[in-house]
């Protein structure tokens, strides 16, 4: 374990958290039959040393292609704009040789299937030593044991055993324990963890984001988790930025978003998270009507103006630009945020007074 | 494991549906190869139906003052063989006969593949027996039982369509098996079953009907393989018998006079290509348009 | 991994044994009298009795199969009416040479098949798909016996490099038996190396879909390891099951071929038997073809269930 840490020491935080990777106006679209698809519109984050960032929204708003768009690793027909600086090397443009050697030795990865994620015709052992012989450039005996002792990092039992066997022989939370000692095998600078518990039993899900908190603490790696459920983001996220049809809508510290949801899109998510309340009454679970819209281009709006209680002719005219809310660090994206102007804007949400 | 099990491109469950009527004919325009499998194949059954209307001579007329006469001679287009009779014309029979022994031999492996199919894909506990008879029949190459019936029944043109018809019985079936077990586990045909449909109005309204297009696409792609296989019991002398004019039959005469003549064993030979593949472009485009994941290839 | 192998080698059994019933039947099926057939042109009351005696025809058909089921195992398949050689030793003779050439085939089908299929599936939009693409639809559809016709045209007789015809044995000289069995391995790899490119390519461009690619890619591999460790490895599962299903295909091939190429083998044993009428060669030819067939075909599934751990490991044959 301490194998982990000192590999690690070029990038060990010094408790402050220097910005590892710095997105500045991210967009991604794609080239498809039927025209253009604008997947990722004008992103900018950053993302700190030791810091777990969650990346919030439902399905389809293009939290996954704004993952994959970090390291190139999106098909031929995607085009990608703006910059991805990984601790100062520019990642959008750059040759596919240097994208390859930052690819799972300074930006790893942890998919949602488990499942299918791994060859299915190789052994664990083979595709975690794997990433150890083409990054160290370790010899196969090396990486072998090195392998063993990542899977034990990562909880596994009998790693040795396990190295053995086959991705089929290993149930869906193990598969997924391979996955993450296979991203972290690179001691990587940024971990992006696209829905790493989504596939699996809820009794699974905790072990797993128990490794990942695990990791964040002991790598000091930059996590970056990308989910849909809220759940997941308040048992062990830092920061959270909310996405949107492509858009950031919203993005705060945890608790501020959980307590202080400017966005009414958020408010909606927040909304239809069964929590338990604090007078213990179970809340009821909403949902927010309509579907995510595909955007062509850039559109002069709130894209969540049909779908939001509160908007009005500018939301459905000009894009509402994410700004920081007055003695905060908490951005939203919205003309008419909530909590703040909600009794004006007629925006009755039920969870918006406690 | 068994032949039945690697098509994956019927895997159940993985698609929303084929295409069909309109939309299916719309992808098939698109693809300008497809197009042009289809034209050359309209053409060449045209030419072949044509062929006493079309053809300069009679295929059998011998011209004795005119033999080896090469392509663009007088009168002889494509030329002339060792019996100086036009190529042309034989070439015009024989893709009569070609397209005959096709057709006839995938309808029969359609009469008899289809239904044990059906069987299969719908009756598992029939399904073991249906697929060691179609191991049975794989282990007979078509042209090692062509030998056989042509042992058992002397050589001839039908025997030929019969060795090639009962050798493509198993993909018939192995197709039909699959589109059977796929249409099977759709809502629709389990919502006629727990409607107390029974099994053979099942098979017969809602199965079959959806396989058809599966069917003509799987026969399209027998076609081509059973007129080479006419090709190459005719050259064996296994075939057609000469005199009659067979693509198989002029390829093997011309083997005589290759080097003197080399278009009689050239012409033919184009002659079977151009048909084989008007009907591998047509059929493969059909097969795309089919794709339920669109035209990727 | 036991119970799969149990059970692929009682389908192979059963079909086995389905098989020879049927060659049986054939023969029994065959015009005449069995008993004159076999005595050939010799056919004098005496001798025919005597045949039928010897091969026991006047037994009830169960036990006939039976004595025909035994002799066969033992290697007795009969003499040739032609030649008064057993047919056992014909055989030995010709195999070499089909096995030979079909090896030969096979291997150069493969190594042209697969790697056209994976430069279709991994340069798409470019001159290499269409020509791989081309070159596959031609091989579909060119009968392979008139390329062999075309290729002794111009490659033997036109431009004499290789011998047109012709059979040295490899034990004489390695070097010319390559020379004399190259272009015959060519032309009947042909077809085959088109199916087997068709199937690389659509299962590369499947499995090049994958997570698991899209795990190679993100753990920063070099694109030729993705495709050609990741993915090929998942497609080759395929292609091994495609030659199996092939090889029905490439034995009717190798019999055309043998004739073109005056190979003294298999197929040219074989036509020269249905033109002379000589029954005992005909049904040792299709019984063992068949038996070669069934066992290769459970050696292919072996051979497959090394490759696909899911099988080899837990029998989880699907």
């Amino acid at each position: 374990m301490t194998i982990v840490t000192t590999d690690l020491d070029p990038w060990q935080p010094g408790g402050s958290g220097t910005p590892l990777l710095r997105v500045r106006d991210l967009s991604v679209s794609f080239r498809t039959e039927g025209g253009r698809v604008c997947a990722v519109d004008d992103v900018s984050f950053e993302a700190r040393a030791g810091e777990l960032l969650a990346v919030v929204g439902e399905s389809g708003c293009g939290k996954s292609v704004m993952a994959m768009a970090l390291s190139g690793l999106l098909p031929r027909n995607a085009s990608v704009t703006g910059s991805v600086e990984l601790a100062g090397q520019q990642l959008v443009g750059a040759s596919p040789g240097d994208l390859r050697r930052v690819r799972g030795s300074r930006i790893a990865y942890i998919f949602q299937e488990p499942m299918t994620s791994l060859n299915p015709v190789f052994t664990v052992g083979r595709q975690v030593a794997e990433v150890l012989r083409v990054h160290e450039g370790m010899d196969r005996r090396r990486a072998n044991d090195r392998a063993a002792e990542l899977l034990d990092l990562v909880g596994i039992a009998n790693p040795r055993e396990r190295l053995k066997q086959y991705p089929h022989q290993l149930s869906g939370g193990l598969r997924q324990r391979v996955m993450i000692a296979m991203a972290v095998a690179g001691s990587p600078e940024v971990l992006v963890a696209d829905e790493p518990t989504t596939a699996l039993d809820v009794t699974v899900q905790a072990g797993i984001l128990d490794v990942l908190r695990d990791l964040r603490d002991r790598l000091g790696a930059a996590v970056v988790l990308i989910t849909h459920d809220l759940g997941v983001v308040a048992d062990i996220a830092d920061r959270v930025m909310v996405m949107y049809a492509g858009r950031l809508v919203e993005r705060a510290d945890i608790q501020e978003l959980f307590a202080r949801p400017r966005h009414h899109y958020t408010v909606g998510l927040l909304g239809a998270v069964p929590t338990a309340r604090s007078d213990g009454a179970a809340q009821r679970l909403r949902e927010i009507p309509g579907l995510v819209p595909v955007i062509e281009g850039p559109e002069p709006r709130c894209t969540f103006a049909e779908r939001c209680p509160a908007a009005d002719e500018t939301c459905r005219t000009r894009q509402p630009p994410l700004e920081i809310a007055p003695q905060s660090s908490h951005e939203a994206a919205c003309w008419h945020p909530a909590g703040l102007s909600g009794a004006a804007t007629g925006a009755d949400q039920d969870r918006g007074a406690p | 494991m068994t032949v039945t099990e690697i098509d994956t491109d019927l895997d159940p469950g993985r698609e929303a549906g084929r295409p069909r009527g309109g939309r299916l004919f719309r992808r098939l325009r698109r693809s300008p190869l497809a197009m042009t499998g289809f034209v050359v194949l309209t053409l060449a059954v045209l030419a072949a139906v044509l062929a006493p209307v079309l053809a300069p001579y009679s295929p059998d007329h011998a011209d004795f003052s005119a033999v080896f006469q090469p392509p663009g001679s007088p009168g002889h287009l494509l030329g002339t063989d060792s019996l100086g009779r036009d190529i042309l014309s034989r070439i015009l029979f024989g893709a009569r006969a070609s397209l005959l022994v096709g057709v006839l031999s995938v309808l029969l492996a359609l009469v008899v593949g289809v239904p044990l199919g059906l069987v299969a894909g719908y009756v598992s506990a029939l399904d073991a027996v249906v697929s060691r008879l179609t191991d049975v029949v794989l282990a007979f190459p078509f042209l090692i039982l062509a030998v056989g019936l042509a042992a058992i029944r002397g050589a001839s043109l039908s025997n030929a369509a019969l060795a090639i018809g009962i050798s493509q019985i198993p993909g018939i079936i192995r197709v039909t098996r699959s589109e059977t077990l796929r249409l099977k586990s759709l809502d629709y045909v389990a919502a006629a079953v727990a409607e107390g449909a029974t099994d053979l109005w099942v098979v017969v309204r809602h199965i079959l009907p959806n396989a058809t297009s599966v069917l003509i696409v799987q026969a399209t792609v027998a076609i081509p393989g059973a007129i080479l296989g006419e090709a190459v019991l005719s050259f064996l002398g296994l075939g057609i018998q000469p005199p009659s004019p067979s693509l198989g039959t002029m390829l093997s005469e011309a083997q005589d006079s290759i080097s003197r003549a080399p278009w009689t064993a050239v012409m033919p030979g184009i002659a079977i290509m151009v048909l084989t593949l008007a009907f591998n472009l047509f059929g493969d485009g059909l097969r795309d348009a089919l794709d339920p994941r669109g035209s990727r290839r | 991994m036991r119970r799969y192998l149990l059970r692929r080698l009682g389908q192979s059994a059963v079909t086995l044994v389905l098989s020879t019933m049927v060659v049986f039947a054939g023969v029994r099926a065959l015009p005449g009298d069995p008993a004159r057939a076999l005595a050939g042109e010799q056919n004098n009351p005496a001798q025919v009795a005597a045949i039928r005696a010897k091969y026991g025809l006047d037994d009830p058909v169960p036990v006939q199969y039976w004595h025909y089921l035994t002799h066969s195992l033992r290697g007795d398949l009969g003499t040739s009416v032609r030649t008064g050689i057993p047919v056992s030793d014909m055989l030995r003779s010709a195999l070499p040479v089909t096995a030979e050439l079909s090896l030969l085939a096979l291997v150069v089908a493969t190594v042209i098949g697969v790697l056209a299929g994976v430069v279709a599936a991994t340069r798409r939009g470019t001159v290499a798909e269409w020509v791989a693409n081309g070159f596959a639809l031609l091989g579909l559809s060119v009968p392979n016996f008139w390329l062999g016709l075309m290729t002794i045209l111009w490659l033997a007789v036109g431009l004499e490099l290789l011998p047109a015809s012709g059979y040295v044995p490899f034990r004489e000289s390695p070097g010319q038996n390559l020379q004399h069995m190259i272009l015959p391995a060519l032309v009947l790899g042909t077809q085959l190396a088109a199916v087997i490119m068709r199937q690389t390519r659509s299962s590369m461009l499947d499995a090049l879909e994958t997570d698991y690619i899209r795990t190679a890619r993100a753990k920063g591999l070099r694109e030729r390891t993705v495709v050609w460790v990741h993915g090929l490895r998942n497609s080759l599962i395929v292609v091994v099951t495609i030659v199996g299903l092939q090889l029905g295909a490439l034995i009717s091939g190798a019999v055309v071929t043998e004739r073109i190429f005056a190979l003294p083998g298999f197929g040219k044993l074989t036509i020269d038997a249905v033109f002379q009428r000589d029954y005992p060669v005909i049904q040792a030819v299709v019984l063992v073809t068949a038996t070669a067939y069934i066992v290769i075909n459970l050696l292919v599934d072996l051979l497959y269930s090394l490759i696909d751990p899911r099988i080899r490991v837990s029998g989880e044959a699907t």
